[in-house]
């Protein structure tokens, strides 16, 4: 396989998207967005599965539940995203104006390719695939999103990180102009998050770039983000910037926030709880809230896959 | 619990003449016993209207709570403001808002119970000793009843002079419950901070005044 890497300055004009394509772009998908939402509102009877069609030849994954998936309403309206606001409702109302488009994305450390991308040339070599993922956030909630991206092992081995990398580290863009919620420093900004190199290798292990077949809403986190299934949200970084291999083990962002509340590995469990509520169970949003919530699973129903990473470690410790 | 409210909403204190004071005494309360009620009556039109937002339950949980907190803010401003501004009729209002104070408690703690745990009282009781800021909300529900049991005219003669030792509880009470919201955040102490600040304030005029610092 034959690793393309540009500089910036290799990328020609004629590559880039023309701004007013772009901006059409967005505005279609803001229109048939909120085309949605009339109709979530209205109750117009809609096909569950709304498609977008911005990823043409998309493949989809063995990986993927059955579980029934949630509405681009509920994706799109219920967030944590702390760069646009600390409260649920804050991402899709102040991420509007959010433009992630053009994005670069930075490679470093312990690899033998590395360098500046542009987006549109980072994510050009793969095969897109849509994962229907659950995902459980550390909170007690959990939805089930159908995701369009590539896998996060076949990414790596284009950097061909050196024995050194033990880990990488991902980092979220530091912009307050452009992420109002940065203003102040409810967390300690830039965002950081990382894996274990194997955990990163790990087939499940996923980059989104779009959800419900479209381009990424601002609100999950565009243009391009972590997908980590089997651990809790806040491990799946949004809007990601930087890519570094590391030799020893990155901070991250929550873990330095209230090491004793969010630990390094942050897979969901349900015998650990989190100090203040317990992880048995989990709030399935637009479950019937009338009906006892659901249990949650080891490793968030993923244990046959990535069991295997953890043999041998005190979960308790490590958590 | 709606006796009781209403029994303080048509509660007339001292009787006096002029029509301001005529107008206080027969429709004011009755408004602001109404107003009160508002932030339930929201809640309720949002879950018939499902706009609640995509996680009802905790919509729900965080506004009765919220409100619990900002009627106990509001009880406690009742008297600075009396003595402040001169208007005596203020404290007429006190006891409803109390009284709501303790409705938004229990509602806010029948969230907890019905949606969060659904009965589960193994579960609950597990949750009220092992997680601080169940416990020390709990406590501040435990502590609030007697308040609201006694805060009848009939209580308060029978009390005499304990009564209002008895009522001095909702001094710990206000803090225990600023803590209980602190202790549930995980990073952003923004609204937390504004409603300690004012807390701080009203317990402050209080201490002032007590040691004579103001009179």
């Amino acid at each position: 396989m034959s690793i393309i890497i540009k500089k910036p300055s290799d990328i020609k004009s004629s590559e880039i998207t023309d701004q007013s394509t772009y901006l059409n772009r967005r505005k279609f998908l803001k229109q048939s967005t909120a085309l949605l939402g009339a109709a979530w509102a209205g109750r117009i009877a809609m096909p569950v599965e709304a498609k977008g069609n911005d990823f043409p030849g998309v493949i989809k994954s063995s990986f993927s539940t059955t579980e029934s998936i949630n509405t681009l309403k509920e994706i799109t309206s219920y967030n944590n995203f702390y760069e646009f606001g600390t409260g649920k409702r804050d991402p899709a109302k102040n991420a509007v104006n959010f433009k992630p488009r053009p994005w670069s994305i930075t490679v470093e450390g312990e690899a033998n390719k590395t360098g500046v991308f542009d987006l549109e040339d980072f994510i050009n070599p793969y095969q897109m695939e849509e994962r229907i993922y659950r995902l459980r956030c550390v909170e007690g909630w959990s939805m089930v999103i159908p995701w369009v991206g590539f896998s996060l092992a076949e990414m790596i081995k284009k950097f061909e990180p050196t024995s050194k990398a033990k880990y990488v580290e991902f980092t979220t863009l530091y912009d307050p102009e452009r992420m109002p919620g940065q203003i102040r420093r409810v967390l300690h900004w830039p965002y950081t998050e990382g894996l274990r190199m194997d955990e990163a290798m790990n087939p499940l292990s996923f980059m989104a770039v779009g959800l419900y077949g479209e381009v990424l809403p601002n609100q999950n986190g565009a243009p391009i983000r972590l997908v980590m299934p089997w651990k809790y949200g806040f491990k799946s970084i949004k809007s990601i910037i930087k890519i570094r291999f590391t030799e020893t083990q990155p901070p991250c962002t929550w873990n330095v926030t209230a090491p004793k509340e969010y630990g390094f590995y942050s897979n969901v469990n349900p015998e650990v709880d989190h100090p203040r509520w317990s992880q048995r169970t989990e709030r399935r949003i637009g479950a019937n809230f009338w009906e006892p919530k659901q249990e949650t699973e080891m490793f968030n129903g993923y244990a046959d896959q990535v069991a295997h990473l953890y043999t041998g470690m005190d979960l308790r410790k490590y958590f | 619990m709606a006796a009781v409210l209403k029994r303080a909403a048509i509660q007339n204190n001292a009787a006096s003449p002029g029509k301001v004071e005529f107008f206080l005494k027969k429709s004011l309360k009755p408004i602001v016993f109404l107003l009160c009620l508002a932030p339930l009556m929201l809640l309720v039109y949002g879950a018939f209207t499902n706009s609640l937002g995509v996680n009802p339950v905790e919509t729900m949980t965080r506004n009765t709570g919220d409100w619990a907190l900002y009627f106990l803010l509001i009880t406690l401003a009742v008297t600075p403001l009396r003595q402040v501004s001169g208007w005596s009729g203020l404290i007429r209002f006190r006891r409803m808002f109390g009284l709501y104070v303790f409705f938004y408690a229990c509602l806010h703690f029948l969230t907890y119970v019905w949606f969060d745990q659904y009965f589960d009282w193994n579960e609950i009781l597990k949750d009220i000793i092992k997680r601080p800021f169940i416990t020390i909300g709990f406590v501040c529900l435990l502590l609030l009843t007697p308040l609201a049991v006694t805060s009848t005219n009939k209580m308060m003669r029978r009390l005499k002079k304990n009564w209002q030792k008895l009522h001095q509880l909702v001094y710990p009470i206000s803090l225990l419950a600023v803590l209980h919201y602190f202790l549930m955040i995980k990073a952003d102490y923004a609204e937390a901070l504004i409603v300690l600040f004012i807390l701080c304030l009203l317990l402050g005029y209080r201490l002032l005044k007590k040691f004579r610092v103001i009179s």
